[in-house]
């Protein structure tokens, strides 16, 4: 019964085994596979709109629509098309989505882009007033049919019919282009030109003759570039997700090492008489990496189900981007991966493998007559030695710095990453030198068992660093992400405090900008004390990086007390001063007192960079300018949001109501305090980082897995040691104690290091990873009490696993146990 | 020294024990054996007789279907597992076939098990070990890691740790079986001479005749699962 039990405990392990490689495997395949369909949703859409264009003119804050026969006119053109579009919110049904609403010009399109034309004999349709024809797509999802009504843009829309071209992944609704020019309130402005060139004449010349008739503001890009461009959304995202699938897979296969040392030390003889038999050294290793290849193949099997199975669900519930708020529409279609899944499978099963050789390598050094004699002890843990370990030590030292200051490849902080395996590696290779350095330390105890446990451990400091990697590995991500999110999170708590000086924001439509005297009416509600008007545009200024806000608000003098500014501040000069979000001096080497031109109002304007500024709501770039500066800039006076201030004796409430009556929109006003915002911004925060959450935990639990696995591994090799000691008269008191001190003292160097490289990686991930990813900076805050509290808790759990690993070979009969080693 | 065989120190009274099956079977039918302090009693027999099953009775690490093991005036095979575990380590020496060497604790260490168990101060532990480990001759050599030492060296120290706490039963299993002839008489000698300058009594199971030859007294425990005298 006892072999029965210890058996099924053993497979227990390998079974936490398997599973921990497909936790890092389905967590990679999950975010490559979400990714996926968000983008063959985009490029869906996107290729519907360009059709057979070999490149488009766009201007996300709209264009003059007689730059049309312009580009219509050169000689290089051979059709072109003009489009008007916006994303706007529907409701039908019950059911909302985000809509990409097209106006076509029905003749002109069709020479460009056929997949966005009706069907021949409803096309005339298109045409009539009112009339929309919607995508298959959009009409499931909004759940109308062809005849029925769809309210969009403030004005009940006919559906006339269907779009069988547009395909699956495409949510959009199609319209004649001067019906949504009118709706949208934009008569005369374009969105994009698709434009299709002769056959024969030369690319590169017809893009610059092109490009040569093109006001600044208005930006050339291919198809390619854009589906860069949304590539790029999510990127820094997604590389995120993908490095915490990595360290997943390594925390995976410390417990595939754990396990298979276990499985080594109890099949010492066995291996001994296959090598006593004739098996080579290289067919032993080959035998035992196999046997970690196979659990790495049914991690990898799982890990590509789990990980389908997941992004379903995630793509059900949260959308495409994670709940990032990247992308929006209908939930995309999920296709099979294979690229994802090979990709990850292979690298569970390599992770799995490089776990099975380490423990290999004691199998392997194992003399075959000695192991063969009885009594004879299991494989001893090789290590490197002290030599090569300071060689290593050095070269990842120096690796691990190079890589820190390294730029980012891409976009992507590979080096962060870099730098972040750098610095785990380095804290594994220390815990023998932390272990021998920690025990030496310590007095000896006068129980008994303390001391066992204090000289076994000192005699085999090799055997913590097997034991500790896991353990230290999960310890080392735990307190990594809670310094960084602690971080990140009290500094965005503060940042909002910056942003959000006024008590009420009121947001309006971005298809329909307030008209010019709302501002005076909200002024008039009693209780307001100040209202600020705020206009937010796009600019696109480069074609394959996403585009730029431009936020134009009131700004004093002193803008430090509007925004929450980082870095020195220009000296004024005669240019409009604008000030820039850390995004754009690490995108586009924006820097304070830099001479940069915008694309406004459909000229190029010279300001000055007065200042940075920090800013974690637009990740891509934000640039701030005095609302009369831009004003007096551009001609646009209208507005989108408002900031209003209370007086201090207002009641908030009868001040909302007043605000609702005055803006004539009443309850659909879209009013919010700023601890409303505040309180939503931090749900928000605390909701995309639950995910990390729960990883950790998971990774938490495989390190105390792991130290079960050694204990297991390390008992099954002592149990004749166990019996020993029970014959000569130790209590299963003491002996449990003892393993219960060596548990301890096993997991406390692996929780410093861990801890230690912990606060390195905190360090890289705020000032490389989330500075390169994201561009945005923080203040350093470290959760004492929390970091204390996952130190004892991994304390005791250490403790408890090492119990629970032991605790069959401790229920082994004293006779036995002696017999067994016989 | 001389056998007092009144003062009889280890008494088994009608001890029995039976395989649980199917098929029972019974490896001891009332044995009765007494011995004396001093005295060195060897017990031999066919394997799987249940010799080792009699020396982990004697050690109260099993427990008999009936009759009773007397140490001196206690019944030993009534003891909880605690009481038991206390009284062999006061009591009991044992020396294993397969020596049982902590491969992490030195020679001395090792030695000084029983007495750290006993709650022996270090300097006291240290002291006794190395005396020891001189009776096996293997002094100069407490601080040498076991895992350079041979099959008869590591049994030489299996030995002292039997010995160090003065045990008044030293139980030896098949103490030869890992060694060679030479080593193996070596051992069986170091045993007796253990006991018999010691008031300790000695049961070693054995399949040797040439170390059976060594002790006061042989006994053959047969099928029948009584013991007679060889």
């Amino acid at each position: 019964m006892l072999e029965l039990v210890w058996r099924s405990a053993r497979r227990g392990l390998r079974v936490l085994a398997v599973l921990a490689i497909a936790l890092g495997v389905a967590l990679g395949v999950a975010v490559s596979a979400i990714h996926r369909a968000a983008l063959d949703e985009f490029e869906a859409g996107m290729r519907g709109v360009s059709g057979s264009a070999d490149v488009e003119a766009v201007a996300p804050g709209g264009m003059d629509e007689r730059l049309y026969p312009q580009l219509a006119r050169l000689p290089d053109v051979a059709a072109a098309s003009p489009v008007v579009e916006r994303e706007v919110g529907v409701e039908s049904q019950g059911r909302a989505l985000r809509l990409r609403v097209v106006g076509i010009d029905l003749f002109r399109a069709r020479d460009v882009q056929p997949t966005l034309l009706p069907p021949p004999d409803a096309a005339a349709r298109l045409m009539e007033p009112s009339s929309l024809f919607l995508s298959p797509a959009a009409a499931r999802v909004l759940g109308v049919r062809p005849g029925d009504g769809l309210d969009l843009l403030g004005h009940r829309f006919a559906v006339s019919g269907l779009l069988p071209a547009a395909g699956e992944g495409a949510v959009l609704a199609v319209a004649d282009i001067a019906e949504v020019q009118w709706r949208l309130g934009t008569p005369g402005q374009l969105s994009r030109i698709a434009l299709r060139l002769r056959e024969g004449v030369s690319r590169e010349a017809a893009l610059q003759r092109v490009v040569a008739v093109l006001p600044p503001d208005v930006l050339l890009q291919t198809p390619d570039q854009a589906l860069e461009r949304a590539d790029r959304l999510s990127r820094a995202y997604r590389v995120n997700l993908g490095l915490l699938a990595l360290i997943a897979l390594a925390v995976g296969s410390f417990l595939v090492a754990a396990t298979q040392a276990s499985a080594i030390a109890r099949r010492a003889s066995e291996i001994a008489l296959m090598r006593a038999l004739g098996m080579t050294r290289a067919q032993l290793m080959r035998l035992l990496v196999g046997e970690g290849v196979l659990q790495g193949a049914a991690g990898a099997l799982l890990g590509i189900l789990f990980g389908h199975g997941f992004a379903a669900l995630v793509l059900r519930v949260m959308g495409a981007d994670l709940g990032a708020g990247l992308v929006t529409g209908v939930a995309p279609e999920l296709v099979f991966d294979a690229a994802a899944s090979l990709q990850y499978g292979v690298l569970g099963m390599v992770a799995a493998a490089i776990g099975a050789a380490w423990p290999a390598r004691d199998a392997l050094a194992m003399m075959p007559a000695r192991a063969l004699r009885a009594g004879v002890f299991a494989p001893r843990v090789r290590l490197l030695g002290d030599r090569a370990r300071r060689a290593l030590l050095l070269v990842l030292t120096a690796a691990g710095v190079a890589a820190a200051l390294a730029p980012p490849v891409a976009g992507l902080p590979l080096g962060g990453y870099v730098a972040i395996a750098c610095a785990l590696s380095l804290a594994i290779l220390c815990i023998p030198w932390a272990t021998a350095a920690l025990t030496a330390r310590l007095p000896e105890p006068a129980s008994v068992p303390l001391a066992l446990a204090l000289h076994r451990l000192r005699a085999e400091p090799a055997f913590a660093s097997r034991s500790a990697a896991g353990m230290l590995a999960a310890t080392a991500l735990m307190a990594a992400m809670a310094v960084m999110v602690t971080s990140f999170r009290s500094s965005v708590d503060r940042w909002l405090g910056d942003v959000l000086p006024a008590e009420f924001y009121v947001r309006g439509d971005r298809d329909r900008p307030w008209p010019h005297d709302v501002a005076g009416r909200l002024e008039q509600v009693p209780g307001v004390e100040r209202v600020e008007p705020l206009r937010h545009r796009t600019l696109q200024l480069g074609p394959d990086l996403p585009a730029v806000a431009l936020i134009a608000r009131p700004v004093p003098e002193d803008a430090g007390r509007v925004l929450p500014r980082v870095g020195p501040l220009a000296p004024p000069t005669d240019l409009p001063r604008v000030w820039a979000s850390e995004a754009m001096a690490d995108l586009y080497g924006w820097r304070a007192g830099l001479q940069v031109d915008l694309p406004l109002a459909g000229r190029t304007v010279s300001v000055q960079v007065a200042g940075l500024w920090r800013d974690y709501a637009r990740q891509h770039g934000a640039i701030v300018i005095d609302l009369a500066q831009y004003r007096q800039l551009t001609g646009d006076e209208l507005t989108d949001d408002f900031a209003i201030w209370l007086r201090a004796d207002a009641d908030a409430s009868a001040v909302a109501a007043g605000l609702r009556r005055a803006s004539g929109r009443g309850d659909t006003l879209e009013l919010s305090s700023s601890a409303d915002i505040r309180r939503l911004s931090l749900g928000v925060f605390d909701r995309t980082f639950a995910a990390t959450y729960a990883l950790e935990a998971a990774s938490a639990l495989i390190g105390l897995a792991g130290i079960a696995a050694a204990f297991a591994a390390s008992a099954a090799a002592r149990i004749g040691e166990f019996g020993l000691l029970r014959h000569i008269g130790c209590t299963r008191r003491q002996i449990a104690l003892q393993l219960a001190a060596e548990g301890l003292l096993t997991a406390l160097p692996g929780l410093l290091l861990g801890l230690l490289a912990g606060f390195v990686m905190s360090a890289l991930l705020i000032e490389v990873v989330n500075r390169q990813s994201f561009h945005w900076s923080m203040e350093w805050e470290v959760p004492w009490m929390l970091l204390l509290c996952i130190v004892l808790a991994m304390l005791t759990c250490s403790m408890s696993a090492a119990l629970l690993g032991a605790r069959q070979a401790l229920g082994v009969q004293p006779v036995r146990a002696v017999r067994r080693g016989d | 020294m001389p056998l007092d065989l009144d003062a009889t120190v280890l008494e088994l009274r009608a001890l029995s024990k039976t395989l649980p099956g199917p098929p029972l079977r019974r490896l001891l039918d009332s044995v009765d054996l007494s011995v004396a302090p001093g005295e060195y009693v060897a017990i031999v027999g066919e394997s799987g007789a249940g010799k080792s099953t009699l020396l982990n009775l004697v050690a109260a690490l099993d427990r008999p279907d009936s009759g009773s093991v007397c140490f001196g005036d206690d019944d030993v095979s009534v003891l909880d597992e605690d009481a038991a575990t206390l009284w062999r380590r006061r009591e009991v020496g044992f020396v294993f076939q397969s020596f049982h060497v902590l491969p992490w604790l030195d020679l001395a260490d090792n030695v000084a098990l029983p007495l750290a168990l006993a709650g022996a101060a270090r300097g006291e532990r240290q002291r006794r070990a190395r005396e020891a480990l001189r009776t096996v001759a293997l002094e100069g050599r407490a601080d040498d890691s076991p895992t350079r030492l041979s099959g008869g060296e590591l049994q030489r120290v299996a030995i002292a740790r039997a010995l160090v706490h003065r045990p008044r039963l030293l139980l030896a299993d098949e103490p030869t079986g890992n060694l060679d002839a030479d080593n193996a008489e070596r051992i069986a000698a170091l045993l007796r001479n253990a006991v018999k300058t010691s008031t300790a009594c000695g049961l070693i199971v054995t399949h040797s005749a040439a170390v059976a030859a060594t002790a006061d007294r042989v006994l053959r425990l047969a099928r029948d699962g009584r013991l007679h005298r060889a």
